[in-house]
């Protein structure tokens, strides 16, 4: 195996594996397929204390990828609805979540483009994203890194509050607010610049700073000195991912299922 | 004797103008369709819909214009992400919406259900859901040394609750199978009213009440009526007695396509029988054929 045998989605499930990596033994919630197969991967490897689900009410004591399963899993323990409440308001969950629009706050939408009371695109309404914001870590993943997605002013409606201190009362969020990172088609980011800046930590091979400033509708920090490049997954990683993912769902993620390291094709 | 048998028409006759009406399920799971379509077809109007964990009810009734204003948090139909009637009804803005977080609707319904007026949470902090000019929230100080405030979400209580179960005896004991029971026992609590149909209605004794203890969510005296409905939560699911319907679901999503495409649905699977609802889905031999779908 060539260090350029991966895919975009493959580099992209190693980015989303690692948000668990310190986490211990907390829900481990990814919603997608590469947000999913990341936790399975992490918890695989790295961070093996970590719950996940079959997608529907059951603990699996092996992560279940997307798509057509061999067998049943082997279920450890129930999360129905109620319990996933109790699970995340006690702070114990890190969810990997995909919205549509996010902005300079960290504050996510995925109910609706436009006004909220005729809006332009109806989307799913809010779901659990405002409780999840202030109860527990999030982190968050973009298939298309661009300004209509990382927005110049305020998402259209906010669901998943962020360091925004206009919108607190107090002017500071409650406590469980912590968002981590941002997984995208093009780089990886935390809220480590000054004061919960949305700052680059790494570039996917190939790409620079520049292009993921242009395509973001605000200013980003960037890590001191070089911006590191994202890791490229192992082949240990690579053998476990496939283990993961049988169905291959990972390759119809991203158009063209890309390589990874964009200057191999 | 104690006998709390109803049809399903005789459910929808109990509901006027204007109520709020309480549906139970989440998404694709045990929705009560059949009194769905009922109300559907029904001369009803301007009614308040909580549905929290929303789908085809939100969906159905949103493209007969049954809703004055919905209560929800979302409104999927999980595989198909998107529902496209509920999309179409808010993007023409048909209703007023008060858009909650999920636990936030959990929360309101504890609150219908413990007869408090609200219950203290942090979910809605720094989120757009308390700014929406449906309805004012109010916030409340922790009286203790912390001295937090909280959003005081208010109880949620419906005039009418429709869930639908899988069994029940004829004075209202009721089995709900599935491994799920979401907040359909809150919901039940919350409302003035609580209609149920199942699967099938059978002798108390059936009930194997022992054995299936954990399945019984609220007592028989928070029930109202009971109207057997087989098949009554289709196309949505009623494990362990049948699945979701994928293929009548794409069906459905596609009729949302065009005014022509939605006529010939509402005349294939709304304005008919249940009888007719069912000889058009292939019966019950088809949906108990249904595969347990993948997540």
């Amino acid at each position: 195996m060539t260090q350029n045998s991966y895919s975009l989605a493959e580099l992209v499930i190693v980015a989303c594996a690692e948000v668990w990596r310190d986490d211990g033994e907390v829900m481990a919630t990814g919603i997608g397929p590469l947000p999913r197969i990341g936790a399975g991967l992490a918890k695989l490897s790295f961070a093996p204390a970590i719950q996940t689900t079959d997608g529907e009410a059951w603990y699996t004591s092996e992560p279940v990828g997307p798509g057509k399963r061999a067998a049943e899993p082997e279920f450890e323990g129930i999360a129905n609805y109620d319990r996933v409440f109790s699970a995340l308001w006690s702070g114990r969950r890190h969810a990997l979540v995909g919205p549509v629009q996010i902005d300079r706050f960290g504050q996510a939408n995925i109910s609706v483009i436009g006004d909220h009371k005729k809006p332009k695109a109806a989307m799913l309404g809010a779901r659990g994203f405002p409780g999840n914001s202030i109860s527990h870590p999030n982190s968050f993943f973009f298939a298309n890194h661009n300004k209509r997605a990382f927005v110049e002013g305020e998402v259209d409606f906010v669901c998943m509050a962020g360091y925004n201190p206009a919108r607190y009362r107090n002017g500071a969020p409650p406590q469980g607010l912590d968002l981590r990172r941002i997984i995208t088609n093009l780089c990886v980011m935390d809220f480590g610049g000054p004061d919960h800046q949305i700052r680059v930590i790494s570039l996917h091979p190939g790409v620079t700073f520049e292009e993921v400033q242009d395509n973001t509708g605000f200013p980003l920090a960037k890590v001191e000195g070089e911006i590191p490049v994202t890791p490229a997954p192992t082949a240990e990683q690579l053998e476990l991912i496939a283990k993961i993912d049988p169905n291959n769902v990972r390759a119809t993620v991203f158009k063209d299922n890309p390589a990874g390291d964009r200057r191999a094709a | 004797m104690l006998d709390k048998r109803m049809t399903v028409d005789d459910i929808v006759d109990q509901i006027s103008d204007g109520m709020t009406i309480g549906i139970g399920g989440w998404a694709t799971r045990r929705k009560p369709m059949a009194l769905i379509r009922a109300i559907a077809r029904s001369n009803l109007k301007d009614l308040t819909l909580m549905a929290g964990y929303g789908g085809m009810d939100i969906g159905l009734l949103a493209a007969t214009g049954k809703i004055r204003k919905l209560v929800f948090a979302f409104a999927s139909l999980d595989h198909y992400p998107l529902e496209p009637h509920f999309r179409n009804a808010r993007q023409a803005g048909a209703f007023e919406v008060l858009e909650l977080d999920e636990g936030m609707y959990h929360w309101g319904l504890r609150a219908g259900a413990m007869k408090l007026p609200f219950l203290p949470t942090r979910v809605g902090i720094g989120t757009d859901i308390i700014n929406q000019s449906g309805f004012d929230f109010k916030f409340v100080k922790s009286p203790y040394a912390d001295g937090e405030e909280f959003v005081a979400m208010p109880a949620l209580v419906p005039d009418i609750a429709l869930i639908h179960a899988h069994r029940s005896d004829e004075r209202g004991n009721i089995l709900t199978l599935s491994v799920d029971p979401i907040f359909d026992e809150l919901l039940v609590r919350a409302a003035g009213k609580s209609y149920v149909t199942v699967e099938k209605i059978v002798p108390t004794a059936e009930l194997d009440m022992k054995k299936n203890s954990r399945y019984n969510l609220v007592e028989r005296a928070m029930i109202t009526g009971v109207a057997e409905a087989p098949l009554g939560a289709h196309p949505t699911s009623a494990d362990p007695d049948y699945q979701l319907d994928l293929k009548h679901i794409k069906t459905y999503v596609e009729s949302a396509a065009s005014p022509e495409a939605w006529a010939d649905y509402k005349a294939k699977y709304i304005d008919v029988s249940e009888a007719d609802y069912q000889a058009a889905i292939g019966g019950e031999e088809a949906v108990k054929q249904l595969p347990v779908p993948i997540y």
